[in-house]
């Protein structure tokens, strides 16, 4: 009885900790931040890279390296960024897409190459064997039907629908060139790179950009169009890696060197898109075969997968939410009380909140590096929005006659606050609360683009790989923890607040 | 006890008091009454400080309010309105006891205070856990009460305390409220539309229009000497729906 008045506050308060405190516990040891001693390797979002890069990590494995990846991270320039940066040791590459466009201003030529590289304190194997260049594809039978067989053959159609990669459609070698170099009159959408072959083979989309090793070729029975005028430079597939990269690492690296005929490559994508086995086994078996390595591709069950994502999952959102909860109440309050810095803090986090989720995340990456700490950091500023503006509205909208018998008390402004206006604004506080948490939950699913794990990661490889178990690995166990979630804080709301106070 | 000198309050054009000089004795009740806006409330208001005065000084037992430390001086004021006045987050006991807790007061202390004031203005003690909303408006306004005479203040503001409720419970708490000022010789000033009220309560009364203090008073003066038509309008308007049963 004596700490009646004060209890709802100091539970609030409580309930926060413990948010922060499970985050906390639930924090995985080494998944998704390698300890300084162990390698990481990156790969791109697609399905090639993906399988180069877990190559990578066997053979360095091999030679008893601790070897981590984060796949699928994103495209060529957050890949090379991230490798100078340090935030990864080794990624698959391309040489046309290091010449042609991460260093286009360098002027370097394939023979310079390697020493460009080194400039930035980065080296690269030989050509691992195969050259995956660009490719432009149509559906064969409207090739047959319109007779196109070069790509200059796409002038003479310009109602033509063509779909090409984000990455494509901005690189100085990808669209524009294209266009300029073949007079093409059409204009280019930008999709996914997965997408665009459904686009295809369903008929939204006359002509994709595609690589030349995709498994898709032969499985959707696409007719490549000859580059008779010598656009598409050269792309052979190396690995970079960071000059200081331990040299039996290096060593490591170096028997992938030539391993790869077009074949080769276009039937490990295959095994991966079309039979739909897991990328580290498709890397782990054909290595055990050509090199005789050892290697075993460590799968776990769906649950185990599951549980791990769940864990990093319960990283983002804890530690993102519990920072708003701590930060935006009071930033709410402030915007209630003071006439000067009130409408600047809703501006500001209203601000915060019209940059799209996909941007605030990017932003993050060069000052933070990639993981769950730059992830972490655009999930807790998205999340302000809806707690600052509740708590501000909530206390703004108390009713006049309390607020003055409150005054009339007289109560010091603190305890005012403290023992009456929070108490009587905490249904609306909570409700924010509550909106944050569903927002937050729902968008650190993105947080997989920038190396932060969570249930994106499988949304990310199931899109990648048309696989709609792997889409709903994500989203079914994200939609579960919303669910989780907001029973919990219903429970805290049903403690906290008085019996009078409820609904 | 409460002295107003040449009080005004303007909300921009609108003059809600005007050049209003007031002396509220120590020990007595002094009675605010008026038709709707006629700024009897804002006059209550202006004397606890919760709001300044456009020109003129309000004092509160010699000190100027405007300088006076107002959480000191509102301490020695209760204060009591119509209806939701009362906190719903907290219970009766809560209510009554906050500002005492505030103050940091020992438990056993608050609980000394509060069992005395419970028996004071006769609330049955297990209505003391209730929330406000499971309170009867009667309740409601003893708790009220409770609260204001928490610090057992010099003075009490009301507010047309018994404004809402209906009229048996009105009679009621009527008797009590006027035996609690007697036995405690609070000084009191009570803001009513209600010419019986006024007259039941009042040592002296005060009667506004439009911001001024038309006549001030006893009860009797203003019935049997009224200075102006208004007086006598007033006063008649509030007593026609008993006329046809006098004769």
């Amino acid at each position: 009885m004596t700490l009646a008045f004060s209890l709802p506050f100091s539970r609030l308060l409580s309930g926060i900790a413990l948010v922060l405190g499970l985050s906390l516990a639930a924090r995985p040891a080494a998944q998704a931040q390698p300890a300084d001693s162990s390698l990481t390797v990156g790969s791109k979002k697609f399905t090639e890279n993906v399988i180069l890069g877990w190559m990578a990590v066997d053979v360095m494995q091999a030679r008893g390296f601790e070897v981590a990846h984060r796949s699928q991270l994103g495209g060529s320039r957050f890949l090379w960024d991230a490798l100078v940066r340090g935030d990864i040791d080794v990624y698959p590459e391309y040489t046309g897409t290091l010449i042609q466009e991460i260093l286009a201003e360098s002027g370097g030529t394939r023979s310079t190459l390697a020493d460009t590289l080194a400039r930035y304190g980065v080296a690269m194997t030989e050509p691992l064997g195969f050259n995956n260049t660009y490719a432009i594809g149509v559906r064969a039978d409207l090739a047959d039907s319109l007779d196109l067989r070069t790509i200059g053959d796409l002038r003479r159609h310009p109602e033509l629908q063509l779909g090409f990669s984000n990455e494509f459609m901005d690189r100085s070698d990808g669209w524009p060139g294209l266009q300029d170099a073949y007079n093409l009159p059409q204009d280019a959408r930008g999709v996914d790179h997965d997408l665009g072959y459904r686009g295809l083979v369903n008929g939204s989309l006359d002509a994709i950009d595609l690589y030349s090793t995709d498994a898709e070729i032969e499985q959707y029975d696409i007719r490549v169009l000859e580059d008779n005028r010598d656009y598409f430079g050269t792309y052979e597939a190396i690995l970079l890696y960071r000059t200081d990269l331990p040299a039996a690492a290096e060593a490591g690296l170096q028997q992938l060197e030539g391993r790869f005929s077009e074949q080769t490559m276009q039937g490990l994508n295959a095994r991966a898109k079309i039979d739909q086995v897991d990328e580290p086994v498709v890397a782990a078996n054909y290595l055990n075969e050509a090199l005789n390595l050892e290697a075993t591709a460590e799968t776990p069950s769906r649950m185990e997968r599951v549980g791990v994502r769940t864990e990093e999952h319960l990283v983002l959102v804890g530690l993102s939410l519990g920072l708003a909860i701590l930060l935006g109440i009071p930033l709410g309050i402030l915007a209630a009380k003071s006439r000067i810095v009130g409408p600047g803090v809703l501006l500001v986090v209203g601000i915060i909140y019209t940059i799209p989720s996909l941007a605030l995340l990017a932003v993050m990456v060069p000052p933070l590096g990639v993981g769950q700490l730059p992830a972490v950091l655009a999930l807790f500023l998205y999340s302000l929005l809806p707690i600052v503006w509740n708590t501000y509205t909530g206390l703004n909208d108390l009713s006049r006659p309390l607020v003055e018998s409150a005054e009339a008390l007289g109560l010091s402004a603190a305890s005012k606050l403290v023992r009456v206006e929070i108490p009587l604004a905490a249904r609306s506080i909570l409700a924010g609360v509550k909106i944050a948490a569903v927002i937050n939950i729902g968008t650190a699913t993105l947080g997989a683009l920038i190396g932060a794990g969570g249930y994106g990661q499988p949304i990310l490889t199931g899109i990648r790989r048309a696989n709609l178990g792997l889409i709903l690995e994500g989203t079914v166990p994200a939609a579960v923890l919303t669910i989780l979630v907001l029973a919990l804080l219903e429970i805290l709301e049903r403690t906290l607040l008085p019996r009078s106070m409820r609904t | 006890m409460i002295t107003l000198t040449g009080v005004s309050k303007h909300y921009g054009d609108t003059v809600a008091v005007d050049d209003v000089d007031l002396t509220v004795e120590a020990g007595q009740t002094t009675v605010l009454i008026g038709p709707s806006g006629s700024g009897k409330s804002t006059l209550l208001r202006l004397m606890n400080g919760l709001i300044t005065p456009t020109a003129g000084a309000v004092t509160f037992d010699g000190t100027p309010v405007e300088q006076a430390s107002t959480h000191a001086l509102r301490h020695r004021m209760g204060y009591v309105i119509q209806e939701g006045g009362l906190f719903p987050h907290l219970t009766g006991r809560s209510n009554a006891a906050l500002l005492a807790r505030h103050l940091g007061w020992p438990d056993d202390r608050v609980d000394a205070r509060i069992a005395e004031l419970t028996d004071l203005v006769q609330l049955p003690p297990n209505r003391l856990e209730q929330y406000p909303s499971e309170l009867s408006g009667g309740q409601r306004q003893r708790v009220s009460l409770m609260r204001a005479l928490m610090l057992d203040p010099d003075v009490l503001l009301l507010d047309e305390p018994l404004g809402a409720l209906d009229p048996m419970i009105r009679a009621d708490l009527q008797d009590d409220l006027r035996s609690i000022f007697r036995d405690l010789g609070k000084t009191v000033v009570l803001v009513t539309h209600d010419i019986g009220e006024a007259g039941y309560f009042g040592d002296a009364v005060a009667l506004l229009r439009r911001g001024r203090i038309v006549q001030r008073g006893s009860m009797h003066a203003l019935v049997h000497a009224p200075s102006s038509p208004f007086v006598e309008d007033f006063i008649q308007a509030q007593r026609a729906p008993l006329e046809h049963l006098e004769e």
